[in-house]
């Protein structure tokens, strides 16, 4: 528990740090992920890895050894690696004859398995494949998901939520528009999701927008889903709970309508219309003789009502 | 000129078309996560053929998409960061596609013995500075760390006998001790507002209605009859699973043996008292023998049958196949 970890008192500013960093926090850090090998990966795999922790660079840690585990029985060593490296998406590679070229891709949620869904590699063409200028690391990719597999199977809704969750990159407030170069498009097909990497080239047209030009670049992936192992719906409600203090508070008397304008209340006391301040117009003013006369004749009318 | 001006006007719309894409429906986008998700059904015919055609097939749809895509973000409030000259950047908003966290929401952690007491006393915190003057070395000096004001602790040479100390007692030995016995006394106090934070954060109110993943069957019942309970009528109309076994709602709510009200029903009462008279004055017994070892032989032989039925069950196939000739025997009896 967080209370527990502070039972050994940081020493030094560094590990002071470290351990705040990994403290629950209200805006949370990026998440990482951990590319891990299984007891029996073969080529396929390996290269799958070592593509998608180049995609995900410097938010993604690559383990180098194989680990003899198996996610779907035992999640206990997945969990540990988790709290280790403070990773929260992982992405685990195996092989055998009954499901050749294996990738589980899940997440965590308080260092325990929260999502796991096992696809199968059909096909696979690497960056080094593909003789195209690739992008610079680090870039903040676009998403594009095809197909309404992705919104009517409930399988494939968790699955477009981790493939969201894993590329997604940094959260950013503004984005250079010169610097969109990558997307990643996925599309759901015959119960086939096919997973393209492009170059993003803006070509000049007439109006302000650029037209768009494609360049094959990256991993292209054709997966196919196998198992899945997803949260149940409480646990899954109460990982997306955020807290109320991210809200974004409402200001009060301000309101829009559908034409975009604003529309503001003020709330203001009683006035007493008699002291009211009007503009001073010279050639309306009572000159005295005037103001005399309306003195004396304002009195006695006023004595005759009374 | 006619034929140079309908060309450069054919190109004009040529290139505002380029930009426009046509779908059926319309995307849904996240710009903050510079995301895009297409609705439409893709073409299912082109794309099951693998090869070049698929590709391209992909990448047309992927051009569109992305055309899409790119346009929204290009109406974005865009800005020259670093001054004019500098690159265009647009202002993206909160990304709204809801994701779950990584770690649950940190919670407020329960104010130290001393934060209580300090807020009813009323007690605020008083911002010292960094820096103390030392009338010694006549300079500004840390308040506490290396060279700090007044002097280095550890070259105290000087220790005075307070006035109704032992003489012979080692006094450096004592500030020794006193400081080790301060430390040890705030670390404990230390060590005791974690313990209190951390009981006051695990003891979730109602925690074993939670779900952990382990929870052994009767627990499970017993959540379930809860959250059977915790409806609006309390559970009165509320429908059974199909395999659920139908429970009398039992008012005294698990308790066995109920007892009647002091001072409820005169008449009832009254009534009980004369029929115990009764009884007791009767020349026949109250419990009727012949029926109470009739019913005691019949559980006796329901038992004995159960035990030798789950025997032969345990036995496999052989034991199943000869249960059948011996079953209908049983039933008689």
């Amino acid at each position: 528990m967080d209370a527990l970890d502070r039972v050994v008192k940081p020493k030094t500013k560094r590990a002071k740090r470290f351990l705040e960093k990994r403290e629950p926090k209200l805006k949370e850090n990026t998440k990482n992920a951990m590319l891990i090998k299984g007891g029996n990966a073969n080529l396929t795999v390996t290269e799958v890895l070592k593509d998608i922790y180049a995609v995900k660079k410097p938010f993604a840690v690559l383990y180098k050894k194989k680990n003899i585990t198996r996610p779907f029985e035992d999640q206990t060593s997945l969990e540990f690696f988790s709290k280790k490296s403070d990773c929260s998406l992982f992405l685990f590679g195996s092989h055998n004859k009954k499901r050749p070229n294996n990738l589980i891709i899940g997440r965590m949620f308080d260092y325990h398995v929260l999502d796991m869904i096992e696809l199968g590699i059909e096909k696979f063409v690497s960056l080094k494949d593909v003789k195209n200028s690739k992008c610079p690391e680090g870039t903040k990719p676009m998403l594009i998901f095809a197909g309404d597999m992705f919104e009517v199977n409930e399988e494939y809704r968790r699955l477009k939520s981790l493939l969201i969750d894993f590329f997604r990159g940094p959260s950013v407030p503004s984005i250079r528009l010169a610097g969109l170069e990558y997307v990643l498009h996925f599309t759901a097909v015959d119960g086939k999701i096919y997973m393209r990497s492009y170059k993003v080239l803006l070509k000049k047209s007439g109006c302000k927008i650029p037209r768009i030009e494609l360049e094959e670049m990256g991993p292209s992936l054709d997966l196919v889903m196998r198992r899945t192992h997803l949260a149940s719906d409480d646990l899954y409600k109460l990982s997306l709970k955020q807290p109320k203090a991210l809200k974004p508070k409402k200001k009060k008397n301000i309101s829009h309508d559908v034409f975009g304008t604003t529309y503001g209340r003020i709330h203001m006391q009683k006035q007493d219309l008699g002291k009211l301040q009007t503009r001073k117009m010279k050639g309306l003013k009572k000159r005295p003789a005037e103001k005399s006369a309306e003195d004396s004749g304002v009195s006695p009318k006023k004595s005759k009502s009374a | 000129v006619e034929d140079v001006l309908a060309a450069a006007e054919e190109q004009e719309a040529e290139k505002r078309r380029s930009v426009t894409v046509e779908k059926e429906l319309e995307l849904e986008f996240d710009l903050g996560n510079l995301l895009a998700l297409d609705r439409n059904p893709p073409p299912a015919a082109g794309l099951r053929g693998a090869g070049p055609r698929r590709e391209a097939q992909l990448r047309a749809l992927a051009r569109d998409n992305t055309q899409l895509l790119v346009a929204r973000l290009w109406q974005l409030p865009a800005e020259r960061a670093g001054g004019p000259g500098g690159p265009l950047v647009a202002r993206l908003p909160e990304p709204a596609f809801r994701l779950p966290r990584e770690k649950p929401p940190p919670r407020p952690r329960p104010p130290t013995r001393w934060e209580q007491f300090a807020r009813l006393k009323g007690i605020r915190r008083r911002k010292r500075t960094a820096l103390v003057w030392d009338e010694q070395a006549k300079e500004w000096r840390r308040r506490w760390g290396y060279r700090r004001a007044g002097g280095d602790p550890a070259r105290a040479w000087l220790a005075e006998v307070p006035a109704g100390a032992d003489p012979q007692e080692d006094q450096f030995a004592q500030l020794r001790r006193e400081k080790r016995e301060r430390v040890a006394r705030n670390e404990l106090n230390r060590l005791r507002n974690l313990a209190r934070a951390h009981r006051a954060a695990t003891t979730v109110p109602a925690a074993p209605l939670h779900p952990t993943g382990h929870q052994s069957r009767e627990e499970l019942g017993h959540v379930a009859r809860v959250a059977r309970v915790s409806t609006a009528s309390l559970g009165r109309f509320q429908p059974r699973l199909p395999k659920e076994p139908a429970e009398p709602p039992s008012r005294s709510g698990g308790k066995k043996r109920r007892f009647e009200p002091l001072l409820g029903n005169l008449a009832a009462e009254r009534g009980r008292q004369l029929e115990l008279l009764r009884d007791m004055n009767s020349k026949k017994p109250v419990l009727d023998i012949t029926r109470a070892v009739n019913k005691q032989l019949r559980q006796e032989e329901a038992e004995a049958a159960a035990a030798k039925g789950k025997k032969q069950s345990q036995r496999g196939k052989r034991g199943r196949r000869r249960q059948h000739v011996g079953r209908s025997g049983k039933k008689s009896g």
